[in-house]
């Protein structure tokens, strides 16, 4: 049988910039030293038992999408970058790492589903991970994911937002919030606070409506909370996903460091899923934390527990069913998956679930950074999700036309799959129903 | 002449696989946990016992998993070919023999005619794996001339086997070719993809506990 060939460059100029500075050496010299430093023995028996079954396959929406290529399975993925790069001692030219980095990059996203598939325990999702630390290290990264972390770097948040743009977004979001809740604020770094709570900067940046919701909802619940006016509000964490850990650790060690300043009780984050993924799993572990060092506590968490309580009450419940998206780092990640049906059912009438779903389900295709490496890989993170596709055209056929979607990146990754196969399905943040059908008693009488 | 190569190879021949077999082990296990040890702390502080042994007993169950259900026939497969592939070499009449006559061990032995048919189905399952190989498109992109080997390694003891023993061919080669292809069979465990046999519990055991003791959700 002919092997299929990687045929499939897309064109990126951080990729193209970053790999025409290369030098075998440089690459070699690279490739040696992360795998000597930062890697042990996990690799070595990953990459020493794999006996090529390639029953992780079906586990991967890509592969699935595209009809069974073998060039996307989780062990196609790895025989195509970290196996070459050890067998051939990092003796690689720089052609190789740029496919090796838009792999790596933009076609696994570090979803880890195909742990349920493979008999020996092997963590596809960590080789990758290991691809995209080496490629950092080689300056070949793509552009718009790059720009992220040097954002991140340099702000401390993922959106180049300023510190003063910062505070305007939260005053203002407070003022339009008072035209409907007159008593209600927007505490700033309020010391001793039961709760801080931290978003991802696509918040402030182009959706500030949610600023705005997650403070009604606090405002009614009765919550003791605050948010920071410094850096640390941010929690999301793109470093992590491309390979600059050093950045990662920076950015926890900020985050969490705020919330102690703070002197709060816990954390309770926005509905994003990569950076539940970062604290209480890749960010805390580089600094040392078995686990995080101040309580984080997830939005779905927190609304499972306002809605159990009483603290929030629906007024009205959504009409006709709703499905759920199971975002891969709170439920396969951290297993929310029961609070999550909590809350669906307290806020509709009806809950039609997606075939797969809870653990089972496919990822967005757009987490793990993918979205993050921008417009020039669109395409491949939407045809390489027909599998989702064909998820939420099962459900609608059922008649849904709601999913409840509480992660940021399956937002953006499903908004571009239903609208690409023209799905028609809404697609909402838990925050958005809870504040649109919630009893509203320290509302302004209508 | 026969006699002499027969002696060879049950003789020194077998105690140099037997001693590469468990001293190559021995260091794989030892030299990987000190590799651990350095450069996987984490990962060691994670995996416990508990999340451990379920995720083990859960991957042991055939169809147990999600990966099992999706693709039943290589489940089938594969946990008939593993069974046999280690009872078979443990009990089989003749083998029962010499466990007694070289280390003094007695053990009860499986019925001839079991043994012939676990045989054939340990040829029949290293037959599917290759077609596999060869005609299954994520399979076949994957593979190396290292997992041809392997599987060769793998079902040749077999193979010789079931021709001395039914005596297709000429026995005396059979026999000592089945000897050769059973000491490089152990001999190449440590060294090979087949070292999954010695580790995969260890990885098994550690993702299934970073799944249900960090991620709070089963890993099958």
């Amino acid at each position: 049988m002919k092997k299929p060939v990687f045929d499939r460059k897309i064109e990126d100029i951080g990729l193209e910039t970053g790999t025409s500075r290369l030098t075998p050496e440089k690459i070699q010299e690279t490739i040696q030293n992360v795998l000597a430093s930062e890697t042990g023995a996990k690799l070595k028996v990953y990459h020493d038992t794999c006996v090529r079954c390639g029953l992780c396959s079906k586990a991967c929406h890509y592969y699935v999408s595209h009809d069974g290529d073998p060039t996307y399975s989780p062990v196609g993925k790895v025989v195509q970058t970290m196996a070459v790069m050890i067998d051939k001692k990092g003796k690689v030219d720089a052609d190789f790492i740029y496919r090796a980095a838009q792999i790596a990059y933009t076609e696994c996203n570090l979803c880890r589903r195909c742990i349920h598939y493979c008999p020996l325990g092997i963590d596809t999702g960590y080789i990758m991970s290991m691809v995209r630390r080496i490629c950092h290290k080689l300056g070949v990264t793509p552009q718009y994911i790059q720009d992220t972390a040097h954002s991140h770097s340099a702000t401390m948040n993922q959106m180049w937002v300023k510190d003063d743009e910062w505070i305007d977004s939260l005053l203002w979001q407070e003022e339009e919030a008072r035209d409907e809740f007159p008593d209600m604020r927007i505490p700033l770094d309020k010391e001793g606070a039961d709760i801080m709570y931290s978003v991802i900067a696509p918040e402030p940046k182009f959706r500030t409506h949610l600023i705005y919701q997650a403070g009604a909802i606090m405002h009614e619940a009765g919550a003791d909370w605050t948010m920071p006016t410094l850096h640390g509000w941010d929690n999301s964490d793109m470093a992590m996903f491309s390979g600059d850990f050093e950045i990662m650790g920076r950015l926890k060690r900020d985050h969490f460091e705020r919330a102690q300043k703070l002197k709060v009780n816990r954390i309770v984050m926005g509905e994003c899923g990569h950076a539940f993924r970062s604290v209480y799993d890749q960010g805390n572990r580089w600094l040392g934390w078995a686990d995080y060092p101040v309580e984080v506590v997830h939005s779905v968490e927190y609304f499972a527990d306002l809605l159990r309580t009483g603290k929030i009450k629906m007024a009205q419940k959504v009409k006709g069913p709703i499905t759920i998206q199971d975002p891969c780092n709170i439920i396969r990640g951290r297993g929310l998956m029961e609070d999550l049906r909590y809350v669906a059912h307290a806020i509709a009438d009806e809950v039609i679930e997606m075939t797969p779903s809870l653990e089972h389900n496919y990822c967005c295709a757009a987490g793990g950074g993918v979205i993050n490496c921008g417009p020039p890989f669109k395409n491949v993170r939407v045809n390489g999700n027909k599998a989702k596709a064909d998820q939420l055209r099962r459900v609608k056929e059922q008649g849904v036309d709601l999913c409840l979607c509480p992660c940021h990146n399956c937002h953006g990754g499903l908004e571009d799959i239903i609208h690409s196969n023209e799905l028609g399905i809404d697609l909402k943040f838990i925050g958005d129903i809870i504040y649109a059908n919630m009893v509203k008693t320290k509302a302004v009488e209508e | 002449m026969f006699n002499e190569i027969y002696e060879l190879v049950t003789g020194p021949l077998a105690w140099i696989g037997w001693g590469i077999f468990l001293l190559g082990s021995v260091y794989k296990l030892a030299s990987l946990w000190s590799l651990a040890k350095k450069k996987d702390t984490s990962s060691i502080y994670y995996t416990k016992a508990k999340f451990g042994l379920r995720s083990i007993a859960q991957w042991s169950l055939p169809f147990g998993t999600l990966g099992w259900r999706e693709t039943p026939s290589v489940t089938v497969v594969t946990f008939v070919f593993h069974i046999c592939l280690i009872l078979v070499p443990i009990f089989l009449s003749a083998h029962v023999i010499l466990w007694e006559e070289w280390f003094g061990v007695s053990i009860p032995a499986l019925p001839n005619h079991v043994a012939d048919v676990m045989t054939l189905l340990v040829i029949a399952g290293g037959t599917f794996f290759a077609w596999r190989r060869f005609s299954v498109p994520e399979v076949a992109f994957v593979t190396s001339g290292h997992d041809w080997f392997v599987l060769g390694v793998v079902v040749a003891p077999f193979l010789t086997g079931f021709l001395a023993y039914h005596q297709i061919f000429n026995y005396e080669v059979m026999i000592v070719l089945h000897v050769i292809t059973g000491i490089a069979w152990l001999a190449l465990i440590p060294f090979t993809r087949l070292s999954h046999m010695l580790v995969s519990w260890y990885s098994r055991a550690y993702i299934g506990s970073e799944f249900q003791g960090v991620r709070h959700c089963k890993d099958w």
